[in-house]
């Protein structure tokens, strides 16, 4: 008795002997994970400092210099690229087709997890797989459909899908809603059934189900997807690039083209831009962190 | 409680004890549900449904079918000639881009594969530890990941760019990073690369966290050592995440477009399937059966690491 005790103490004791010896490969460990950030931070601190500077002072000075301090580049990039109608048009595409998706994709994920048919799997795998494929290699029937599709003149001006914020914000909610639906049936199928009993006794309806019972319990999961979703619907580039022609209905990400010249580019300017298209991803990032990482993990494993 | 709907008379009001969650259980639900509740069920699956297939599914058969065609894409749809496997033999033997495109596309994966996530994986191994910090080299390591490729694009050409960028002004050289063939590769690499570490240092990270610690409890008392334990414990553990790393590794090089097509559109070295898919419909002239050749090309490989995914992923979820 007393030498099962003896043997087990050590092993108690093990977590916190091992980090005493280990204080070299400690600090070893710092170094290495300490240097690889500064390395990975790296870019994204330059293009600050270079959108910081003008362009006079580093064409005369070269970049490896200090110096040269200003505003005016941000000033330009906003002016000239028209930052501020282009980050209206990203929010006219984001918040729809993140409302839209969520929604979709939780009526989707509330049957497969709520009612174990057959056909589950199937629609898993439709959905799951829809989120996977190639985009470009969607993009000829993609493009011939939007084109040939009329929309009335309230929800489009081009009076087709194509060049219209609809037909951005359709083809985003398609190609997002089945990573939604793969996180939130898993998240749902964890929930108690009982809920759904109770429910059931008192009458409730399908619907009443879904909106009154499960969805309030899957908020966590539905911020977490919903940080995920406004990013990954914001960064979105080659929908909003082929499928839009109008240069003033283009959301940010396909604006930036517009501040490199057609001879010359000033990358003080460049990087201004850069800076602020990659501002509200970073804001929602840093205030939202613990979301963009459950979002993720709950679509990696199963959280 | 006599006006219920749901609740059939000759049935008890079920006990919460009888949550017996048998197949028999369910299925006998299913007679409970009303009219309305049906038709709402309906709608809830078929119109995301209809959505997805419309935009996504239907465009993917209908790339099939047109690859097979040859079709300038403004004549109407009736006079599209069929061609079989001309536009295949094609791609293959005349078309100069497809070689090195193919290539680009294979080096994007072993790069990712062999370089990138093995340092991802590394890295999480690393910061799954309990140290102080964890949280700030995380943070460091996957803000590339919220940043759009297209950005990175741009920000790399800052450190990239021949007359103005950071790597030239150190080093003292001219080199064209982005324009010469012969390393712009490299360098578009290394920057994908970027982005793509930190993601996958998320994923595995999450997946190590969910590892029985009891298991490295175990190890640890038999004396094994860290690396052993991780090779011969953990990762055999992991099997399920290793393989949802190797997938998302390969769809995400099989995806790269944004980073070349904001650099210089995919030519000149940096030629990419997806590139050229999109080249051929956008660019100046319209081979829309040539590229739906490729597309479909690019179809099947995705189809079948696809096929893979749900099927670890569904595995795991039986379980």
């Amino acid at each position: 008795m007393s030498a099962s005790t003896m043997t087990r103490e050590p092993a108690a004791d093990a977590p916190a002997k091992r980090r005493a010896p280990l204080r070299p490969a400690r600090v070893a460990l710092h170094l290495f994970l300490g240097a690889v950030a500064i390395g990975w931070l790296f870019p994204i601190i330059w293009a600050v400092l270079t959108s910081l500077r003008s362009y006079d002072y580093t064409a005369a000075n070269g970049y490896a210099s200090l110096g040269g301090w200003t505003f005016d580049n941000y000033v330009t990039a906003w002016q000239t690229a028209e930052f501020g109608k282009h980050f209206l048009n990203s929010v006219w595409i984001t918040v729809p087709a993140v409302l839209l998706t969520l929604f979709l994709a939780s009526c989707v994920a509330f049957v497969i997890a709520r009612f174990s048919w057959k056909l589950n799997i199937v629609l898993l795998g439709l959905f799951t797989a829809a989120n996977l494929l190639p985009q470009q290699a969607l993009l000829i029937p993609l493009f011939r459909l939007f084109t040939e599709v009329p929309l009335p003149e309230f929800m489009s001006d081009s009076e087709l899908l194509y060049d219209s914020y609809w037909g951005l914000i359709l083809v985003n909610v398609a190609f997002q809603c089945g990573f939604c639906v793969f996180v939130l049936s898993n998240y749902m199928k964890a929930l108690p059934r009982d809920l759904y009993e109770a429910a059931m006794v008192d009458g409730a309806s399908v619907w009443r189900q879904y909106w009154q019972v499960t969805m309030p319990l899957c908020r966590p999961a539905l911020a977490a997807l919903a940080t995920l979703e406004v990013t990954w619907i914001y960064n979105e580039f080659f929908w909003a690039t082929v499928l839009m022609r109008s240069g003033d209905k283009f959301p940010v990400t396909s604006s930036l083209n517009n501040l490199r010249g057609e001879f010359f580019t000033d990358n003080n300017l460049v990087s201004a831009g850069s800076v602020l298209v990659a501002i509200p991803t970073l804001a929602i990032f840093f205030l939202l962190q613990k979301q963009f990482v459950r979002g993720l993990t709950l679509g990696a494993s199963k959280g | 409680m006599s006006d219920l709907p749901l609740i059939q008379a000759d049935r008890a009001v079920p006990s919460p004890a009888a949550t017996t969650t048998s197949t028999g259980g369910r299925g006998r639900r299913l007679r409970l549900l009303s009219r309305t509740d049906r038709v709402v069920i309906t709608l809830m699956v078929l119109v995301p449904l209809l959505l997805v297939v419309a935009l996504v599914w239907l465009p993917a058969v209908a790339t099939v079918a047109l690859s097979g065609t040859d079709w300038d894409g403004i004549g109407p749809l009736s006079e599209i000639e069929w061609v079989g496997g001309r536009n295949y033999s094609d791609v293959v033997n005349i078309y100069p881009p497809f070689v090195p495109a193919v290539q680009n596309n294979l080096l994007w994966l072993a790069a990712l594969f062999v370089v990138a996530t093995p340092f991802g994986m590394f890295l999480a191994v690393l910061l799954d530890k309990e140290i102080r910090g964890s949280r700030f080299y995380q943070t460091a390591l996957y803000l590339p990941v919220v940043l759009s490729l297209a950005l990175i694009g741009f920000v790399w050409q800052l450190i990239y760019s021949r007359d103005q960028g950071l790597l030239n002004a150190v080093l003292g050289g001219d080199t064209d990073w982005y324009g010469d063939p012969n390393v712009n590769i490299w360098a578009v690499l290394i920057a994908a690369g970027w982005r793509h570490v930190g993601y996958i240092m998320l994923l595995y990270l999450a997946g190590l966290k969910g590892v029985d610690p009891s298991l490295r409890e175990a190890a640890a008392v038999d004396g094994a050592s860290e690396t052993s334990t991780f090779f011969r414990v953990v990762f055999p553990v992991m099997r399920p995440i290793n393989i949802i790393v190797l997938v998302v590794t390969v769809i995400e090089s099989l995806r790269a477009f944004d980073l070349v097509w904001v650099i210089n559109k995919g030519r000149n070295g940096l030629e990419l399937l997806s590139a050229l898919v999109t080249q051929n419909v956008v660019g100046e002239a319209s081979r829309i059966g040539f590229g739906s050749a490729l597309a479909t090309i690019m179809l099947v490989v995705s189809l079948v690491f696809i096929t893979i995914y749900l099927a670890t992923v569904m595995r795991e979820d039986r379980r």
